[in-house]
């Protein structure tokens, strides 16, 4: 295989998959956002829920649709640019994938025109109940893609055939394999933390700019809460799933942390400058011993170095080494805001009044879209040179298809995705902007329903 | 298990890749029509019919290449590198009219235009890309052992062009049917004639699919009884409803676009939707990569399988269950409804 449209195909999968899994991130924590305001809205009968609820979903309808069209490219992607992957995985991930499909894409999909046309045909539970389907179908989505994906990470529960070819032996540790618990729940509280920051940035914006209704103070305090509580949660959560990266992927935990000998006391850097052909760090600035006692539990345990791998073994060092950092970095200032918005919650007036406070949070909305995506940098630039760990290399796993027609495609997905990346993020800060609407316009309105919006407003 | 879980599994693919075509037929089929509506508030009316619905539709294609992945990954991935180009022109088609569904209502006088052009644009591009891909793989895919072996362009030629062309016209009267049951008024009126000439270009076009296909692989006239000059009618015998089936859904079509009838002509659609697709299938079956790999050959491990088939016994009643209730809760004229304005 020419390596031109392997390096190629590698640059259009992160391309698109990175491109994805900002959407996703984002109406995974949204949908359950939108299923809590609606309940609560229900239950209290307090009309500011329902205005909040008819503002997210007009976003959510944005983003969910540009979730599920980035999404319906990755289907057909593993079998134009990784066919061998294809045949390689599929006796084992195959059934996790389509159960995907069958348990999560039909009921998101289905009820999704429910939530967003459905305000007048059904009644108030019902609809409730659609949102919380659709809540519930990201999920599901986000179960079986993490499971699959933990699987490739960690492969367990197949055999090999005489025939090179792998069969699945016992499903439920194809599912549940050891590192999919931790990763699962990692995964699902950074999208409640992405929701959570888009949120409260929205909310502080609002205040900033046209002071504090209703809707921005509840929407404020609810994304505080959620800094609060889930990202103590999420550092928690993430050391389980790097601890679990230590034992069975150490060539992986020696690149996020950039220790070249396999040692004791092995130093914590808090920035390094990695270099492959030197074999070692150009510069570093390090905190003795800390190292071996974060990723192991122990100063005085001994972590392997990146020289215990075959130079051909080992993942790109720089990359992972910077993503973890930047994913961490960003974890603790979410922390921070957290801490910080519970203290002026509990200490003062309220956050609503600390302009400083708000700032920072309107500063911190794309945090968690970032983190996201460094965080999956970690995890897959630093499985290289596998895709199946230790099954089958990257470089193996690549279809038989010529350079040109992947640098075309490539070429095509930058451009319509700069085109419709701008135009959604326009179209939802244009949104932001405009801020819920007290009381509703008109209470028949179908939440979201642009198109009979559209008649009504026409001609334009 | 005595089960024979290959064939079963065919016959799930192979219908979910009938229903993409059935329901997101009339989706792109709106988008092709987009173009002709008199103005903008008609578009909005016609993609009002199927905005609460396309999302679902659209699911079945994602069955349709993850059940492949899943079901028969050495179909997939032959099928997939074959038919590279075309399937990448369908996907980020798809994207374009995909996110036109909001990006329209959200923009403005240039937005909006835009939108407006993307959702038509994408609508004829994912039909043609689709068209394309079928031509391409009844011609037939050059393997080796499991894998692809042949070109870059080796789907593009006269037949392909040729199903594409095909395939626009049959989208168009999905959609045109579509409409003429949802719509009233002015608008319907306008669908029922883009329905007329819609039919008139199927037929045709689906008549000299019908003809060229017999010379496309000597496998498809062997099956058909067709030996270069005359039908073999012993062979041809059985497989007569096929075509007669045709006949029968463009009579409805007409019956139903003449007294624009309820579902009517979107049923007859349907029956030559229906006509067209177990035509092609008899030319290849029992192959899944035309001709040289059998869907046997393209399975995935029984086990696989088999595990799949009992998440397909529970799920799929259940989502034909709540998409039928969907459809049922979303029924009536779109432009009668003056409350969902």
């Amino acid at each position: 295989m020419d390596l031109d449209a392997l390096i190629l195909s590698r640059l259009q999968f992160a391309f698109t998959i990175a491109f994805h899994i900002i959407f996703p991130s984002f109406t995974i924590g949204l949908a359950s956002y939108l299923a809590v305001l609606e309940g609560l809205w229900l239950v209290t009968k307090n009309e500011a829920f329902k205005t909040l609820y008819l503002f997210w979903v007009k976003i959510f309808a944005i983003s969910f649709g540009m979730g599920v069209v980035s999404g319906v490219v990755l289907s057909y992607q593993l079998g134009t640019n990784w066919s061998v992957f294809s045949t390689v995985a599929s006796p084992v991930i195959g059934p996790l994938l389509a159960f995907e499909v069958l348990a999560a894409f039909f009921l998101e999909a289905s009820f999704l025109g429910v939530m967003l046309f459905g305000w007048k045909k059904v009644g108030p539970g019902l609809h409730f109940t659609a949102t919380a389907l659709v809540a519930v179908g990201t999920l599901i989505s986000a179960f079986w893609i993490v499971s699959a994906n933990s699987w490739m990470q960690h492969p367990t529960g197949y055999e090999v055939l005489p025939d090179g070819a792998l069969r699945a032996v016992d499903w439920w540790r194809v599912i549940f394999s050891p590192t999919f618990p931790e990763r699962f729940a990692h995964m699902t509280l950074a999208a409640y933390l992405t929701t959570a920051l888009v949120v409260g940035a929205a909310s502080a914006w609002r205040i900033l700019k046209r002071g504090a209704d209703e809707e921005s103070r509840l929407g404020l305090r609810m994304a505080i809460g959620m800094f609060a509580i889930v990202a103590p949660l999420q550092l928690f959560v993430g050391d389980l799933s790097g601890k679990e990266v230590l034992h069975v992927q150490p060539a992986k935990l020696a690149a996020i942390e950039a220790f070249w000998e396999t040692r004791t006391e092995q130093p914590f850097h808090i920035a390094a400058w990695p270099d492959r052909d030197a074999e070692g760090n150009r510069f570093e600035i390090s905190i003795p011993k800390l190292g071996s006692l974060i990723t192991a539990g122990s100063a005085s345990a001994e972590v392997k170095g990146l020289k215990a791998f075959a130079p051909q073994d080992r993942p790109p060092i720089f990359i992972v080494f910077w993503a973890f950092r930047v994913m961490v970095g960003l974890g603790l200032l979410m922390i921070g805001l957290g801490a910080w918005g519970a203290w002026l919650l509990w200490r003062t007036r309220g956050p609503e009044y600390s302009r400083p406070f708000l700032w920072a949070a309107v500063a911190m909305g794309p945090a968690g879209f970032v983190a996201v995506i460094s965080g999956w940098v970690v995890a897959e630039v630093g499985r290289q040179p596998y895709v199946i760990y230790g099954v089958l290399r990257t470089a193996d796993a690549v279809s038989p298809v010529g350079a040109g027609q992947v640098s075309a495609s490539l070429l095509a997905f930058m451009l319509v995705y700069a085109v419709i990346f701008t135009v959604g993020v326009l179209y939802i800060l244009r949104l932001m902007a405009e801020g819920p609407e007290s009381p509703p316009a008109e209470i028949d309105e179908p939440p979201g329903a642009p198109l009979a919006a559209g008649t009504r407003g026409a001609p334009r | 298990m005595t089960l024979d879980l290959p064939l079963v599994w065919a016959g799930i693919i192979a219908t979910a890749v009938l229903l993409y075509v059935l329901l997101d037929g009339f989706d792109l089929g709106i988008g092709i029509l987009f173009p002709f509506a008199a103005s903008p508030a008609e578009r909005d009316v016609m993609m009002e019919s199927i905005a609460p619905v396309w999302d679902g539709n659209e699911t079945w294609l994602v069955l349709g290449g993850g059940g492949l992945f899943a079901a028969f990954p050495f179909a997939y991935a032959a099928l997939m590198p074959a038919m590279y180009l075309p399937i990448i022109l369908m996907l980020l088609a798809l994207i374009l009219r995909g996110v036109a569904f909001e990006f329209r209502h959200h923009g403005r006088v240039r937005g909006k235009a835009f939108w407006t052009a993307a959702f038509a644009g994408g609508s004829v591009a994912a039909t043609l890309a689709q068209g394309l891909v079928l031509g391409g793989f009844i011609q037939g895919v050059k393997l080796d052992g499991r894998g692809f072996a042949g070109g870059p362009f080796d789907w593009l030629t006269p037949y392909s062009l040729l199903v594409s062309v095909g395939l626009l016209a049959g989208y168009s009267l999905l959609g045109a049917t579509w409409l003429v049951w949802r719509t009233e008024g002015d608008l319907q009126a306008r669908a029922r004639r883009w329905g007329w000439i819609a039919a008139a270009a199927t037929a045709a076009l689906l008549a000299v699919v019908s003809l060229a296909t017999l010379f496309v692989h000597p496998r498809i006239a062997i099956r058909w009884g067709f030996d270069g000059d005359a039908f073999n009618l012993a062979t041809l015998g059985p497989l007569l409803p096929i075509p007669l089936l045709g006949l029968v859904g463009l009579a409805v079509v007409a019956v139903g676009l003449r007294r624009a009838h309820q579902a009517t002509s979107l049923i007859g659609a349907y029956l030559v939707f229906l006509s067209g697709y177990v035509g092609l299938a008899v030319g290849f079956f029992p192959n899944i990569v035309p001709y040289d790999l059998s869907f046997r050959q393209a399975a995935n491990a029984d086990n696989a399988l088999g595990l799949m088939l009992v998440g397909v016994a529970i799920l799929l009643p259940a989502i034909i269950g709540y998409t039928v209730w969907v459809y049922w809760l979303f029924r009536g004229k779109v432009g009668g409804d003056a409350g969902y304005h």
